[in-house]
């Protein structure tokens, strides 16, 4: 049984790690140094995800079509192993596209994440900033669309 | 019609590529187009490609349009043919568009729709008239901005739906499958109210479509089928044919969010924002002997900015629902038949293009019974004649034209190639 509390951030942050670009992913974990080594216990794989959507956007789902995505498992190797004798930590990557490069580094860090060693470095230095980067994003193109912001007027017939 | 394949030439069709490759780079003293600039500045013609070949993935359409040079059929039907290499990983949960992030909000029903109208970037209101200026290059543009609250611009709440306001009333058709003469066809067993989906949603990619078609069927075909012919279609309903007097309740554009559920991971998460188009049209119904007179919705949902599509989507989905509202079927647009199985432009343009392949063999077959037919009709017409007039035409005098046809080049060019029947196609 998977712990609820853990599964939503582990989710947040897997989500971050999916979302945040590329250059920004791999400036953000240059800046972690040195990583712990680790294998792939699968290889980055691309295949398709079918999108669905749902009838009159609340009713029955629909396949509505594909898109291509990214996945890989790693292991972080026995040597690293953190204060409670855990070296076996595997990390999920899941992306959006066909960088195999993306999906190794988000899951590197998803590992990393459940690692207490690295947990906080990981967390400050990467899923923040990328957190932030989205956040600022967002609000600039909210920014821009809330100028498109209209109120129509009905005119009456004869009303000059 | 059995197709009969022919060999040779190899060295032809090795210089037409070669030659379209060179044609397709153009000068090349021009600056090559990148990916990049094909994906930000030609972005509507990747979203289209992107809807009609069935595959979210913006970089993979860039290159397909550059690789069909500007062809957006040949572009889709380039994402079609790759998507059939990968395999299949998982399946979303479905796309929750109430929750998206606004980039366009629009309806034409109530002005004053909660949550607000936003026309983001659009033509609409733009004349059209060509912009000189734009010919220029190094043109630098900068997008207006209205300050909002940290609070408003970071929010993920849900943006109402616009047609919320009529189902507060009861005046349009319940979304879920409450009642199901209206939301479940012919092929799906009635279920109980608000239950989950008994089975997985019908899919036109692994299974083949057969009429009565339900509507989860219905609408993935739509959502991947050529803009060009949908347009049609939908216009036709606006023009009598099936006419059911639409309203754009509501179209919207931006972000949604698309979450898996890996079963190693046990819990869902969210892989990407992909941006979508919604439209939702609000359409007369006059009701019958078990539903009361009420507004009907045609749906829309399309990858990418993608709003005439869209648009057009949403009313060929209404006008297929005639069968389930028992509404007199006098359109092609109400005619399942007809608009799922021409909708698809992969399967078109095949069909279509098929038939400047060399058809040597079926187009002797063609001649051959063409001159027999004319030389029984010939033989009949001189012995008819030969009974009314026998001075002015001897029956057995032969037509010309039969035992010396115009020599056809077909029949040479067919002895150089080497024949193999085949029935494929």
């Amino acid at each position: 049984m998977v712990d609820t509390a853990q599964a939503q951030s582990r989710s947040s942050w897997i989500s971050a790690l999916a979302k945040a670009p590329l250059a920004l992913l791999e400036e953000r974990v240059a800046t972690l140094g040195a990583l712990p080594e680790y294998r792939f216990l699968r290889s980055p794989e691309i295949g398709l995800a079918m999108v669905r959507g749902r009838t009159e956007g609340a009713g029955q789902p629909f396949n509505l079509g594909e898109m291509t995505l990214t996945r890989c498992v790693i292991q972080l190797s026995l040597a690293v192993k953190d204060q409670n004798g855990d070296g076996s930590v595997s990390g999920f990557g899941y992306v959006a596209g066909r960088s195999q490069r993306h999906a190794e580094l988000a899951a590197v860090c998803d590992a990393l994440l459940q690692h207490s060693d690295w947990q906080s470095k990981v967390q400050a230095q990467v899923i923040e900033p990328l957190q932030g980067a989205a956040d600022a994003q967002r609000a600039a193109e909210t920014a821009e669309v809330d100028s498109t912001r209209v109120n129509f007027f009905t005119m009456l017939r004869g009303e000059a | 019609m059995p197709y009969v394949a022919v060999k040779g030439g190899e060295q032809a069709i090795q210089n037409a590529e070669a030659l379209l490759k060179a044609k397709r780079r153009g000068e090349s003293a021009v600056p090559e187009l990148s990916l990049e600039q094909i994906k930000q500045q030609m972005q509507l013609a990747v979203n289209r490609v992107m809807a009609e070949g069935s595959l979210y993935d913006p970089d993979l359409a860039a290159l397909a349009i550059k690789q069909s040079w500007g062809d957006l059929v040949e572009a889709a039907f380039l994402l079609r043919a790759y998507r059939t290499t990968l395999p299949r990983l998982y399946y979303s949960e479905p796309v929750e568009t109430d929750r998206m992030h606004i980039q366009r909000r629009i309806s034409a029903i109530f002005k004053d729709a909660p949550g607000g109208q936003k026309l983001g970037p659009t033509f609409d209101y733009i004349h059209r008239l060509l912009d000189f200026k734009l010919a220029a290059e190094n043109n630098q543009f900068s997008a207006p901005t209205t300050e909002v609250g940290a609070a408003i611009a970071s929010t993920t709440a849900a943006t109402p739906r616009v047609l919320n306001t009529l189902a507060q009333e009861g005046l349009i058709g319940a979304t879920n499958s409450e009642d199901p003469t209206y939301t479940q066809s012919a092929t799906h067993s009635p279920q109980l109210p608000n239950s989950p989906t008994p089975h997985p949603p019908f899919d036109i990619t692994r299974e083949s479509l057969s009429t009565p078609t339900s509507r989860d069927a219905r609408l993935q075909n739509l959502a991947r089928a050529d803009e060009g012919f949908l347009l049609s279609m939908a216009y036709s309903t606006q023009r009598g044919y099936g006419k059911n007097h639409p309203f754009a309740g509501e179209i919207r554009v931006g972000e949604v969010e698309v979450m898996i559920c890996p079963e190693e991971l046990g819990f869902e998460v969210a892989i990407a924002g992909i941006t979508v188009t919604e439209v939702q049209m609000v359409n007369q119904f006059k009701g019958s002997k078990q539903i009361p007179p009420q507004f009907t919705q045609g749906y829309g949902l399309t990858f990418g900015y993608n709003e005439r599509k869209a648009m057009a989507m949403a009313l060929v989905d209404r006008a297929l629902q005639a069968k389930d509202l028992g509404e007199a079927i006098d359109g092609p647009a109400q005619n399942e038949d007809f608009v799922l199985f021409h909708s698809d432009n992969v399967e078109a343009q095949g069909f279509v293009q098929h038939l400047k392949l060399p058809h040597y063999i079926d187009f002797q077959a063609e001649l051959n019974l063409i001159r027999q037919l004319r030389h029984n009709y010939d033989q009949a017409q001189a012995e008819q004649n030969g009974v009314e007039q026998p001075s002015t035409n001897t029956p057995d005098a032969p037509a010309p034209s039969l035992d010396h046809p115009p020599s056809l080049n077909d029949g040479a060019s067919a002895q150089d190639l080497k024949i193999h029947h085949s029935s494929k196609l």
